[in-house]
C-alpha cells in the first residue's frame, strides 16, 4: 500500500515538471518560428506609418479597425507586425548572449573551481572586481563607447554577465571535485583536464543549464532595458524594449502599445526559467 | 625489499603544522597492513601521499615513498601518476560519492582500463562482468547498464571493489571501506575484500579506526597518533600484548559487546598527556637539529 502511494507521488511529481516543461517549451518554440518567418507571418509592414490609423484599439474595442488585431501605435504602426518582429531581436540576444556567456563564465567557473590553487585566486579577485561594477550603468557605458547595435549588445551582456554563471560553477565543481569519485580517477592516471570534463563537467551540466535558460530570460530583459534608454540597435527596427518606451507616452490614450510588448517580454523571460527549471527536474542524474 | 616502502614521510599544511612527523612503514608483496589511530591521526593522509592525492593545500616536506624501489616522490608529477596507475588502486571510504552519479556503472569500471591502460573495449567489458560476478552481484549485466543511485550502499561497495581490482594492481589503499555501511553489510565486505585480496595476491594497505576490522583482515599493524607511528607490530603480537602504552590503552578502549553492563573505556588522560609529550619531544628535537 505504501509503495504503491510511494511510486504514485513519484509520477504525479513527474507529470507536473512535464507540465511546465511543454508550456516553457512551448511559448518559446512559438516565439522561435514566428521569429524566423516573422515577414510571412506578420500581418502588416511593421514601419509603415498611417497617420489617418494612429491609435487604433484592438480587435474587440470599439473603433477597431479589421486587420489590425491588437491595435496601433500613435504613428499608425500595426503593433502585432512589431511583436512579431520584435521577437527577432529579442531570441538573437537570448540566444547568441545567452550562450556565448555560459561559454565564457562555465569555462572560467569549472577552471577556477577545479584547479584552484593561483588559478582560482587570480579568477575570483576577478569576478569580486567585476561585481562591484554597478551592472546597468556598467552596460550603457559599454554600449556608449561601443556604438548601439545588436553585437555591442551581445558584448555587453556578456561582459557583464559572465560572473553570475563562474561563481555558481566555481563552488559546484568545488564541490564536485572533493567527491571520491574524482580521487579515484586521479589514482588511476586520469590527467587534470580529462578528470575536468570526464568527472566534473557531467555533474555540473544540470546547473549550467539551468543559469543557460535563465541567462536568456535575463539577456531579453537586458536588451529591453537598453532599448528602453534608446541605446539598443537602430530605432528604425521595432524592438519590444522600444515598444514600451514608445507606449509609455500616450499609455493614458493607448494602453494597448504599452501593454502587449510588455505581456510577451514577461511570458518570455518566465518562459525561460521554467525551462531551466523543467529541464533540471526532467534531467538531473540524481532527481531522476 | 618490501613492495611499497614509506621512510621518514613529513607532512605538513603549507606553513602550517605537521600532519604526519617522519612516517616510515614497509607493505610487503601481498601483505594486508592496517593502519590505525583516532580521527586526525594522519591514517588517510599516508593513503593519500602513496597516491598522490594530497590536497593541494598540503605539502611533503621530507621522506620518501618507494613503490617497487622507486622513490614516487622524486619522478616527475606525469611519470608518477603513470606508475601510481600502473600499480595502485583506491577503495574509497564512501560508496556514495565514490561513484560519478552521471555515469553508468560499466563505463565507470572499463573506460579507465581502455583510456589509460590501453586495453581493448572487448577485453574491458569482459573483464567488468567477471569482476562483477566474483564480488557476488547478482545479474552483473543489469548492474553494468545502471546509474549508481539506483543501487544500494553495499552495492556500490562492491562495485568500487571490483572497480579497484580491475586492472591487477600490486597494491591497494583501503580508506575505511566500511565505515560508511552498517554493521550487517560490514562482515560481508570485509570478508569479500579479503578474499579478493588472498586470491589475486595484492598488498593492502587497510585505513581503519575499528581493531576488530584489523584482527580480521590484517597481518600487520601500525598504530598512529598526531601523524606519528607509536607502534609497528604483527597483528598477533598487537592483540597478545601491546608494546606502546598508547596501543594498549586504544585496545582496553574497543567496546566489548559481550558484557553491555561494562560502558565505554576512554583512553587515559595520563596516556593521552605521555604521548602528547613525546610528540612534543620529537617537534623539539627536529627544530633543533
Amino acid at each position: 500500500m505504501a509503495e504503491a502511494r510511494a511510486i504514485d507521488g513519484r509520477s504525479m511529481v513527474r507529470r507536473k515538471a512535464g507540465l511546465r516543461l511543454w508550456l516553457s517549451a512551448g511559448w518559446l518554440g512559438l516565439l522561435c518560428v514566428v521569429a524566423l518567418f516573422a515577414p510571412w507571418i506578420a500581418p502588416k509592414d511593421p514601419l509603415a506609418q498611417d497617420l489617418f490609423l494612429g491609435r487604433l484599439p484592438p480587435f474587440w474595442m470599439e473603433g477597431a479597425e479589421p486587420g489590425y488585431w491588437l491595435g496601433t501605435d500613435s504613428l499608425g504602426r500595426d503593433v502585432l507586425s512589431r511583436i512579431i518582429h520584435g521577437a527577432r531581436v529579442a531570441l538573437a540576444v537570448a540566444l547568441i548572449a545567452g550562450t556565448i556567456t555560459c561559454l565564457v563564465g562555465a569555462t572560467l567557473g569549472l577552471l577556477a573551481g577545479f584547479l584552484r590553487g593561483w588559478v582560482d585566486l587570480v579568477i575570483s579577485r576577478l569576478i569580486d572586481i567585476w561585481m562591484a561594477f554597478p551592472p546597468v550603468l556598467f552596460s550603457i557605458l559599454l554600449i556608449a563607447v561601443l556604438g548601439p547595435g545588436l553585437v555591442s549588445i551581445i558584448i555587453a551582456i556578456v561582459v557583464i554577465d559572465w560572473t553570475r554563471f563562474a561563481r555558481v560553477v566555481r563552488a559546484e565543481a568545488m564541490a564536485q571535485g572533493a567527491m571520491d569519485y574524482v580521487a579515484s580517477a586521479r589514482v588511476a592516471g586520469r590527467g587534470r583536464l580529462g578528470t575536468m570534463m570526464r568527472e566534473i563537467l557531467p555533474n555540473v551540466l544540470p546547473t549550467i543549464v539551468v543559469l543557460l535558460t535563465l541567462e536568456m530570460g535575463i539577456a531579453v530583459i537586458v536588451e529591453a532595458i537598453l532599448s528602453f534608454v534608446n541605446l539598443s540597435i537602430s530605432t528604425d527596427d521595432p524592438t519590444w524594449g522600444g515598444m514600451i518606451s514608445e507606449g509609455r507616452t500616450s499609455v493614458h490614450q493607448a494602453w494597448w502599445v504599452l501593454v502587449f510588448p510588455l505581456v510577451t517580454l514577461f511570458l518570455t523571460v518566465l518562459a525561460f526559467s521554467q525551462l531551466g527549471e523543467g529541464l533540471k527536474d526532467r534531467f538531473d542524474p540524481v532527481l531522476r | 625489499m618490501s613492495f611499497l616502502q614509506v621512510r621518514n614521510l613529513s607532512v605538513r599544511l603549507k606553513k602550517g603544522p605537521p600532519l604526519l612527523r617522519r612516517v616510515s612503514l614497509d607493505v610487503a608483496a601481498g601483505e594486508v597492513r592496517g593502519l590505525v589511530g583516532e580521527s586526525g591521526a594522519g591514517k588517510s593522509m599516508i593513503g593519500k601521499a602513496v597516491l598522490g592525492i594530497l590536497p593541494p593545500s598540503i605539502e611533503v616536506t621530507e621522506g620518501e615513498i618507494l613503490l617497487d624501489g622507486v622513490d614516487l616522490l622524486r619522478l616527475p608529477l606525469a611519470q608518477r601518476r603513470r606508475r601510481i596507475g600502473a600499480l595502485c588502486a583506491l577503495i574509497p571510504q564512501d560508496p556514495l560519492t565514490a561513484l560519478n552519479p552521471s555515469h553508468r556503472i560499466g563505463p565507470q569500471i572499463t573506460d579507465r582500463l581502455v583510456d589509460i591502460l590501453g586495453w581493448t573495449r572487448a577485453d574491458a567489458d569482459r573483464r567488468a562482468g567477471e569482476l562483477l560476478a566474483e564480488v557476488q552481484i547478482p545479474d552483473p549485466d543489469r548492474v553494468l547498464r545502471s546509474y549508481p543511485h539506483e543501487l544500494s550502499g553495499g552495492m556500490r561497495q562492491r562495485i568500487l571493489i571490483a572497480s579497484a581490482f580491475a586492472a591487477e594492481p600490486k597494491l591497494i589503499v583501503a580508506d575505511e571501506p566500511t565505515t560508511a555501511l552498517d554493521v550487517t553489510v560490514q562482515k560481508q565486505i570485509l570478508k569479500l575484500i579479503a578474499g579478493m585480496q588472498a586470491r589475486h595476491g595484492t598488498a593492502l594497505l587497510f585505513v581503519t579506526h575499528d581493531l576488530g576490522v584489523v584482527s580480521k583482515v590484517c597481518q600487520r599493524l601500525s598504530v598512529l597518533y598526531a601523524g606519528m607511528v607509536v607502534e609497528d607490530t604483527s597483528v598477533a603480537d598487537f592483540f597478545a600484548a601491546p608494546r606502546h602504552a598508547y596501543s594498549a590503552a586504544l585496545l582496553a578502549a574497543t567496546p566489548k559487546y559481550t558484557d553491555p553492563s561494562a560502558g565505554l573505556i576512554p583512553v587515559p588522560e595520563a596516556v593521552i598527556s605521555a604521548v602528547q609529550a613525546e610528540v612534543a619531544a620529537f617537534d623539539r628535537s627536529v627544530a633543533h637539529g
